[in-house]
């Protein structure tokens, strides 16, 4: 029977699910599906801290968000149009987000007295009008999977487990993927177990399959490819583009890279994806606690290696003592902070933007780091290099702010032509530089580079530049141990004015203002750059006006930032955090600043920031 | 200069391999930096630097490729002193950032220097892992039994019982032995010596520096301003012939004025101080650092734990075992041998891709 196919320019789906369901591997499959048929994508894991809480309850629920379209897309989305939900949890958990109208596909084998008690369910909503907003789809996917492998020399577990390529099968029929990447990984990830290969190749078919027959689908649907700039492309996660930018850099710039990491979520994934790629030189050193991972990171780097550590908000609280030890010392390192929700253990896997001011402040003393936040996913690569140019080029540790949402979520790369990556030329000290009173040659370890203020960096193993560095202040110049007060004075600006004169080596603030008539700039850092983008565009559309600019430095900002916000009436600053940019901005600009923060562990929506962007145009 | 990532293909090394030597022994002159020494007049720490200043240029190492890491303390200002490359770190985590530069750079000789507070207390997390890891490293710890530069407060290795300014009524919680601790975390080299013995701490260094791995040796220290005289009885010549066991690798264990005390295994596997002339020699302990279970050493260790204990010095553990940063460089060849180096324009376009026109 021939379907009616129906034109969709944009398609959210969630594909809700038990923590042992597969649920991110049914995300992951149907992006990468998504991604060779030529959609732009945005996506959004959803899941918990915990490995497999209890099955069938809330706290078990894993979800996986992706917004696909055929144009440039911003964001994972709001409200999904579609929601997979494999049992009675995930249906109770993710429903509400679900579109008015929107398609519910539901698996009732799932939907047991017992699983709906569970989860607080009085009566089976598939079988009351609770769900009458929605085009309900009830499909008993775990039976028809097992009917579909009977004759399969598997476990009938292992049968029931394939019912997850049985929903894909279904997605992709329903959008008319393309499903070789799908075989093809399937083939790979089972090659040593062929029957279990085989099994999950016949649910995805036999889904395909049910889709093309069943009468509980009447329509198809159709999202034309994006058009985007002309490339190989891939699908990247944000802790990957991290880690290729940590590896691209180490090449650039010909130096080992050296990570010193304690496993933490969100950011463990960068240790894993690194220690693969010791073709490249990399040496990962799981260490005995965070204050080791950065210790040893540095260390590295008194040795000439890029020494780089990765945390998130409850690491970099026990790496203050060192990060300020670096400050003192001058020596490169790079501290990536994937930013969760806090304080303490606070949700692990959900996003926040609320370690800026900790990593602008949280050391005792005068001790300025500067920092840099990747906007997107795939930004992360990019952040990343200039993360390390700024590290080695100005001998100091360097934050980079990611967080759970980048590093989890994903979008298409144009994989950039290795000799387009900037190079990161260094020039290690190998000459004494000073004369003694009798005119000897010596090496002063603190004499300045006049234009970036940066100390030689001297590596061990330079014959007649053996030198001493420490945590006790140093005497200009010469790096001896000083109590001067005057000389503390004068190193105490040294070193932030050395963090601030970065300004002058950074691009100016971009201002997305498409008439040059707005009154409102929306300012943003981070991971808010899809949404706050998403809103604006949404706003537009209407006919509003509104600017968007996005800081990528935030330690220096850039040189004009001061006069980008002079020239709009009122300044909208969104963060998932209390405040924290808008904070300093204030504080630095006396701009008065209207903060619109929301700290739900989860992105902002785009629709609550277009809502927050009218009332500032109404208001100014 | 050009950093040696990799050193020459692999193979059990040993000692110094990978330091680059030079021909003209330095002087101990050339060792000396020109920063004015802040210790107290009469420290035990004056010997130790005086005692490494003359063996380090003993060793026939280029100067520039020797590294001293400290982290907070009196005795952690011993690189200001060291004319070699040095870092005055933060407390307690001079191994984790020796053991970053060890790992990244085989060229060097990299040593530890510290007090017991930085070792057995703030950092002590980093010394038990840098000693199982058995990270390259040589790691010095100046014990005093006491906190020096904040002034006299007890500390993990003082003896129960001890008044100082924040234990007035005397501690109440039981010490570390260093020996013992660095034994329970598998180090496969662990030594102790004392700081008035110009002789024994050479000896000591110089075995330390034959061994590949980590090295810890223990030097026990006099603290003159606030623990005076700690270690008296095994310094005074009436005394120390019966407090002090003198180790040596292959012999039986023997100490006293002519050797008339020695060391047994009972019949339970304890050790026991008997008279040599009652046993007779055949049947005391003979000492043996290759020994493959830390056990014994750690038996040996726990003699002076006692009420009129007697206090071993020397080697009590050398056994090979290979290094960390020799194994990591190791997986690190292995991959380039096996795969090829590194392609970064192949790492970038590997997964599934596609083309748009």
């Amino acid at each position: 029977m021939a379907k009616e196919v129906q034109q969709r320019d944009r398609v959210i789906i969630r594909f809700a699910g038990d923590s042992g369901d597969g649920m991110q591997l049914t995300g992951d499959r149907f992006t990468s599906e998504t991604a060779e048929f030529g959609n732009d994508i945005s996506t959004l894991p959803d899941f918990p801290a915990e490995i497999r809480a209890p099955a069938g309850t809330l706290p078990g629920v894993s979800a996986f968000q992706l917004h696909f379209a055929d144009h440039d897309v911003m964001t994972p989305g709001d409200a999904p149009d579609v929601l997979v939900a494999m049992n009675p949890a995930a249906l109770k958990a993710n429903v509400a987000d679900l579109r008015v109208g929107g398609d519910l596909i539901v698996n009732t084998d799932e939907f047991t007295p017992r699983n709906l008690a569970k989860v607080g369910y009085a009566a089976n909503p598939l079988e009351d009008d609770s769900l009458s907003s929605y085009q309900v789809h009830s499909i008993p996917l775990t039976s028809l999977t097992v009917k579909a492998l009977e004759g399969y020399s598997i476990t009938r577990k292992d049968a029931e487990r394939a019912k997850n390529m049985f929903a894909l099968g279904l997605l992709s029929w329903l959008y008319n993927r393309p499903t070789e990447t799908t075989l093809a990984f399937l083939e790979r990830k089972f090659a040593k177990a062929p029957e279990l290969a085989r099994s999950n190749v016949t649910a995805f078919n036999a889904g395909w399959n049910f889709g093309e027959t069943t009468e509980a689908f009447t329509v198809r649907y159709e999202v034309k490819p994006a058009v985007m700039p002309p490339g190989l492309y891939r699908n990247i996660t944000g802790n990957t583009a991290l880690s290729y930018g940590l590896v691209a850099a180490s090449v650039r710039s010909g130096l080992p890279l050296f990570l010193g990491s304690y496993p933490i979520t969100p950011a463990s994934d960068i240790l894993h994806e690194l220690a693969k790629h010791k073709r490249f030189g990399v040496r990962t050193f799981q260490a005995e606690d965070e204050i080791a991972g950065i210790g040893a990171a540095l260390g590295a780097a008194f040795g000439g290696a890029i020494g780089v550590t990765t945390t998130s908000g409850p690491g970099v609280d026990l790496k203050s003592e060192a990060i300020g030890l670096a400050v003192t010392l001058e020596l490169p390192l790079l501290i990536c902070d994937i930013q969760r929700a806090g304080p303490s253990t606070g949700m692990p896997t959900k996003a926040e933007q609320s370690d800026l001011l900790l990593a602008m402040f949280g050391r005792h003393g005068e001790a300025p780091v500067p920092i840099i936040a990747p906007r997107s996913p795939s930004d992360c690569f990019d952040a990343a290099i200039e993360a390390v140019r700024i590290a080695v080029t100005y001998r100091t540790p360097v934050f980079l702010l990611s967080d759970a949402y980048l590093a989890n979520g994903s979008e298409p790369w144009l994989v950039p032509d290795v000799d387009s990556l900037p190079e990161l030329p260094v020039v290690f000290a190998t000459e004494p530089n000073h004369a003694k009173a009798d005119g000897s040659p010596e090496f002063w370890p603190y004499l300045r580079d006049s234009t970036t203020l940066a100390r030689p960096w001297a590596l061990p193993g330079t014959p007649g530049l053996e030198h001493r560095i420490g945590g006790i202040e140093k005497a200009d110049g010469s790096g001896n141990i000083s109590y001067d007060p005057s000389n503390h004075d004068t190193m105490v600006r040294l070193r932030q004015a050395k963090v601030d004169g970065i300004a002058r080596d950074i691009p100016p603030l971009e201002v997305d203002d498409p008439d040059g008539d707005a009154d409102v700039l929306v300012l943003g850092w981070g991971s808010t750059y899809g949404p706050i983008g998403a809103a604006c565009r949404i706003v537009r559309d209407e006919g509003g006006k509104v600017a968007q600019a996005h800081l990528r430095h935030l330690n220096p900002l850039p040189a004009d930032t001061g006069d980008v916000l002079s020239r709009y009436r009122r300044v909208l600053i969104p963060e998932m955090n209390l405040g924290q940019l808008a904070l300093l901005i204030r504080g630095k600009f006396l701009v008065d600043a209207i903060s619109f923060t929301r700290v739900r562990g989860m992105p902002f929506k785009s629709d609550e920031l277009a809502d927050a962007i009218r009332d500032v145009i109404e208001a100014s | 200069m050009s950093i040696p990532v990799q050193g020459p293909p692999s193979g059990r090394r040993q000692g110094l391999d990978l330091v680059p030597v030079t021909a003209e022994k330095g002087t101990k002159k050339e060792y000396t930096s020109d920063q004015e020494v802040r210790w107290c007049p009469g420290c035990g720490d004056y010997a130790i630097l005086a005692a490494v200043q003359s063996f380090l240029p003993e060793l026939g190492l280029k100067r520039e490729n020797i590294v001293c890491i400290s982290g907070i303390g009196c005795a952690a200002r011993f690189p200001y002193y060291l004319n070699t490359y040095g870092m005055h770190s933060i407390h307690g985590r001079a191994p984790a950032i020796a053991t970053g530069l060890a790992t990244s750079r085989p060229d060097l000789s990299v040593w530890v220097m510290g007090g017991d507070g930085d070792f057995m207390s703030i950092g002590g997390n980093h010394l038990i892992h840098a000693l199982r890891r058995n990270v390259n490293l040589k790691l010095l710890m100046f014990n005093n039994r006491i906190y020096g530069l904040t002034k006299g407060q007890y500390s993990p290795t003082s003896e129960v019982g001890k008044v100082t300014k924040s234990t007035p009524a005397g501690s109440v919680d039981t010490p570390f032995n260093p020996v013992s601790l660095a034994l329970g975390a598998e180090a496969t080299f662990v030594a102790r010596t004392i700081d008035s013995d110009r002789k024994h701490l050479t000896s000591v260094l110089r075995a330390a520096t034959e061994h590949r791995g980590a090295a810890f040796v223990e030097i026990l220290q006099n603290c003159n301003i606030f623990n005076d005289g700690a270690f008296d009885l095994l310094k005074n010549p009436e005394t120390r012939d019966t407090a002090v066991v003198r180790l040596e690798h292959g012999a039986p264990v023997r100490f006293g004025n002519d050797g008339e005390k020695g060391v047994r295994m009972t019949e339970r596997g304890a050790l026991e101080v008997v008279d040599v002339a009652e046993v007779g020699e055949d049947a005391l302990l003979v000492h043996d650092v290759k020994h493959e279970e830390p056990a014994l050493a750690f038996m040996l260790s726990r003699l002076g734990n006692v009420d009129d204990g007697v206090t071993p010095i020397g080697v009590f553990r050398a056994v090979d075992r290979p290094a960390y940063d020799d194994q990591v460089r190791e997986q690190l060849e292995d991959a380039v041998r096996t795969a090829g180096p590194g392609d970064l324009a192949a790492l970038l376009a590997s997964g599934d891709t596609w083309t748009t026109n």
